[in-house]
């Protein structure tokens, strides 16, 4: 067996392990289960653009908002998406957060490096712009509550046990997705374009056309995201848009391992656990948060997920100057 | 909506470009001399804040703030770049995350030490008054803002054109490879301006929070308009972030005023544009 295939088998052991253990749970790990799981599509849509096309996006969360706020204003205004038209809803979703990226993208894709961090701060800055001033459509401040959860062909999705399956089935779907975009010869010419991206051009690819699809693609699932985002907290704010919130999830994608799509959902684990378990229980959890980021930062370029490979490595290259050793110290 | 309604309303938009002109032209001037992104910078501003609050609860006196709170800020920016980003090298995305996880840090240690309230700091009785002019009637407050922000700008300006390392600074913030090359040591210029930015938006953070108050959460409030300033401004220029920071000031003030339903988008959608049409800024050096 390949190592590949090993890890491919490693993830959906996990995912079945997910599926089993966690709806047996106490509810607030249930609930914090699901939240993992919602943002970790949008950690993961990061991913594509951060870790394989080599685009570090500061203003993912306007995604994550565009989804999470039609949801609310389609729910709250007119009890829309509440029923089967939950599905249509998800549907608006992936498309109001691609349409915005499509926008979006027409001006952050020419921009790179720091330019491109800049630039879809700005951009995310907008979006946030509007949902805390622009009261009539968005609450402002306060938000929009959500007070229901649909209901589909009879499943009440205010149970929390079914609203994790679904969050969970359609995180399966996304993560599935997106495997098979990155595997594809598409997702190959991105990491052609993270790599060395004037060679790419070189070999004939038009790599701004390539680099706007993935923020497009991204865009989408930031916006089923948000969708889910929305019925799982339950309230959608300013603070769903925040640039925090961004950054949150350019840090769960580093902490995890960027370019490795589960690395994020690894991350978002570790983050929104210590935050909502370890903030139970200890005061000074944000320091414990605060050191992870900046140790892993400057001591584990290749996030968590690169530890095993870490670890390899020092053993064989230890076992390497055991074997010089042991030559040096044969007389020849 | 008559004459004293724009005046007042510039005045006021000035005022606080004045404030922005702090907190923003440090931040330029480490993006332009060692092109980082910090994300840290508004919590120098808000440590600023507390510092100074500190200070005045203790010996009562506003002035002695100022210089407290400026200098003890700087020492914590001047660590934090020597221990923590120099070793990093040049790579964008490590260092915006770094800085991220200080942001974090300072503000934990802000919530254990100053608690979640909000603070406000009181300037002497001295600055609250409001002065006459031509019948409108100016805090003095501002006023004194404006003179601040002003002399601040004239020092740096003399310090970049005319000094041996004011013309250091300039030419590392050009080429820093070329700048190493003929002998400039951009290692310690990166490090002075790293403090100085941390010096001026903790200055920021004590004179603004008469105004906008002491509370957490100022921090990634003041960053993004921080930002804003340098990007409108151009990235590692004093006179763009000059000019940056007014605009800022006055799309901020009208916009509020004029369209309050999106004035923050009004502020933010021309930073986006600019960046993609002019990524260097509107007076930036190419």
């Amino acid at each position: 067996m390949t190592g590949q295939r090993i890890k491919i088998l490693a993830v959906i052991a996990a995912l079945l392990a997910i599926a089993v253990v966690v709806p047996n749970m106490n509810p607030f790990l249930i609930l914090l289960a699901t939240r993992v799981l919602a943002f970790s599509i949008l950690v993961m849509s990061l991913d594509i653009l951060l870790g394989f096309t080599g685009l570090p996006s500061l203003g993912q969360a306007a995604y994550l908002g565009v989804g999470a706020y039609l949801t609310a204003i389609l729910a709250s205004r007119y009890q829309f998406g509440l029923g089967m038209d939950f599905w249509l809803v998800v549907l608006l979703g992936i498309l109001s957060g691609a349409a915005l990226a499509a926008v979006f993208g027409l001006l952050a894709i020419r921009a790179a490096g720091v330019y491109f961090l800049m630039i879809t701060l700005a951009l995310g800055q907008c979006l946030w712009g509007l949902a805390y001033r622009w009261n009539s459509l968005t609450g402002g401040d306060n938000g929009i509550n959500l007070e229901v959860k649909p209901v589909l062909a009879g499943i009440d999705l205010s149970d929390d046990v079914a609203f994790f399956y679904l969050v969970f089935l359609l995180f399966s779907l996304s993560l599935l997705a997106m495997f098979v975009l990155v595997r594809s010869p598409f997702g190959r010419s991105l990491e052609g374009i993270r790599e060395r991206e004037l060679r790419m051009k070189i070999l004939g690819y038009n790599t701004w056309l390539h680099k706007y699809v993935a923020f497009v693609i991204a865009g989408g699932f930031g916006g089923l995201a948000g969708v889910l985002w929305a019925h799982t907290t339950g309230i959608v704010s300013p603070e769903t848009v925040i640039l925090t919130t961004s950054v949150d999830a350019l840090l769960m994608a580093v902490l995890g391992g960027a370019g490795t799509l589960v690395g994020g959902v690894i991350g978002a684990f570790i983050v929104f656990g210590l935050r909502e378990y370890l903030s139970t229980v200890v005061p000074w959890w944000q320091y414990v948060l605060g050191a992870v980021y900046v140790l892993t930062i400057l001591y584990l370029p290749n996030g968590l997920i690169g530890v095993p490979a870490w670890i390899r490595q020092r053993r064989a290259a230890q076992a390497k100057r055991q074997e010089a050793k042991k030559l040096a110290s044969v007389p020849s | 909506m008559n004459l004293n309604f724009w005046l007042i309303q510039s005045f006021n938009g000035i005022s606080y470009g004045a404030l922005l002109f702090l907190v923003g032209s440090g931040l330029s001037l480490i993006f332009g001399v060692m092109r980082i992104v910090n994300l840290a910078h508004g919590s120098y501003f808000l440590l600023g804040g507390y510092v100074a609050l500190t200070v005045i609860w203790t010996t009562g006196s506003w002035l002695l703030a100022l210089p407290v709170a400026a200098l003890s800020v700087a020492v914590v920016g001047l660590l934090m770049e020597r221990i923590f980003l120099r070793p990093l090298g040049f790579d964008p995305l490590r260092q915006v995350l770094l800085t991220v996880g200080f942001a974090y840090l300072f503000q934990q240690a802000a919530l254990d030490i100053w608690t979640g309230n909000n603070f406000d700091i009181n300037p002497p009785a001295a600055l609250t008054r409001s002065v006459v002019v031509g019948g409108l009637y100016l805090p003095l407050y501002r006023v004194f803002m404006i003179a601040t922000a002003l002399v601040i700008g004239i020092v740096l300006w003399l310090a970049m054109e005319k000094t041996r390392m004011g013309a250091a600074v300039r030419a590392t913030v050009d080429d820093a490879e070329m700048a190493r090359g003929v002998g400039i040591d951009t290692s310690r210029i990166s490090m002075m301006i790293f403090a100085l930015g941390a010096f001026l938006a903790a200055l920021g953070g004590v004179i603004g929070g008469a105004f906008l108050g002491i509370y957490p959460g100022l921090d990634f409030e003041i960053l993004p308009l921080a930002f804003a300033v340098v990007i409108i401004g151009g990235m590692g220029s004093l006179g763009g972030a000059a000019i940056g920071a007014l605009l800022v000031g006055l799309a901020d003030n009208f916009g509020k005023a004029l369209f309050p339903e999106i004035s923050y988008f009004t502020l933010y959608a021309p930073m986006a544009l600019i960046l993609a049409v002019r990524p260097t800024g509107l007076f930036g050096r190419e």
